[in-house]
């Protein structure tokens, strides 16, 4: 029962891994293939953990695997959110296919500073150092 | 100060009831004072109806996560890709920036969503969205599921 249990959540933790992994080589752009791998990593890995909780069934190696999900929970969409604002700053391109960019225009390409409405054309934000 | 001393004697009691003081039940039992101070300090609540929150919550996340996951699986594996990315605009309702980080955070393990950045007035949060056809829309899904349920539990 208990080794059926840790096969079956290491299994669809790996699979989802995969799928992850398939996912970062058919995606059609950075944002799409960052969007595969935070969510799969997580519950992935976090199913991956579980299932070695499971397994041991001690009460060390459980307290562990609960502070390993909650870091992994925690840093992976940080990770995600820093890496999809470096790429957007590179100038990393939306896919062709994309519908909408609501954050364009929105950015300071100098300072970083984004402002949550779009700026008239040349204008400074109010704290910006030559403003 | 005192809820330090709190913290230290529900460690105690925890190491205690299980009978044996090592290093690795202390650190269980500061863990869990450390939860249960802050749990019951919240201003002005009664402690019941936050924990049917949180546990609501708690159960609202997992569910959001799973079907985060089968969404990508789906994209990922179908041979045609039929998913309409984008970055959107959500306008925020949230105040505090615990509560903003928490949303923009939890917000990248939901459905379809990852977030980017937040407008330096704390206003706006940017997100990629796999499924960005009706801006609309999915602003109204954001807002009215996760950002809602967040508020109601931090704020």
């Amino acid at each position: 029962m208990q080794a059926a249990v840790t096969g079956t959540l290491v299994l669809v933790g790996a699979g989802l891994m995969l799928i992850a992994a398939i996912g970062v080589v058919r995606m059609p752009d950075l944002f799409t293939r960052m969007q595969a791998t935070t969510k799969a990593a997580t519950l992935g890995a976090g199913l991956v953990i579980l299932g070695t909780a499971v397994n041991f069934a001690t009460f060390s190696v459980t307290t562990r695997a609960v502070a390993a999900i909650a870091f992994v929970l925690l840093t992976a969409p940080i990770a995600a959110h820093l890496l999809g604002r470096a790429a957007y700053f590179l100038g990393v391109p939306l896919w062709e296919g994309s519908v909408r960019d609501e954050l364009r225009d929105r950015y300071d390409w100098e300072t970083h500073i984004l402002d949550s409405e779009v700026r008239p054309e040349g204008a400074l934000p109010p704290d910006h150092p030559r403003a | 100060m005192i809820g330090l001393l709190w913290i230290l004697l529900l460690a105690l009691a925890w190491t205690a009831v299980n009978g044996e003081f090592t290093g690795g039940q202390l650190a269980a039992g500061l863990v869990l004072g450390t939860l249960i101070t802050l749990f019951v300090r919240a201003p002005g609540s009664d402690y019941l109806r936050k924990a049917v929150v949180l546990f609501g919550f708690i159960g609202f996340f997992l569910w959001e996560l799973v079907l985060a996951n089968l969404r990508m699986a789906r994209d990922v594996l179908s041979p045609r890709q039929r998913f309409a990315p984008g970055v959107i605009a959500v306008p925020l309702d949230l105040e505090t920036e615990g509560a903003i980080t928490a949303f923009s955070t939890l917000l990248t393990l939901t459905p379809g969503t990852l977030s980017l950045d937040i407008s330096r007035d704390l206003k706006v949060l940017y997100i990629h969205d796999m499924y960005a056809a009706d801006a609309g829309a999915s602003r109204m899904a954001v807002k009215s599921g996760f950002e809602r349920r967040i508020r109601r539990l931090l704020e």
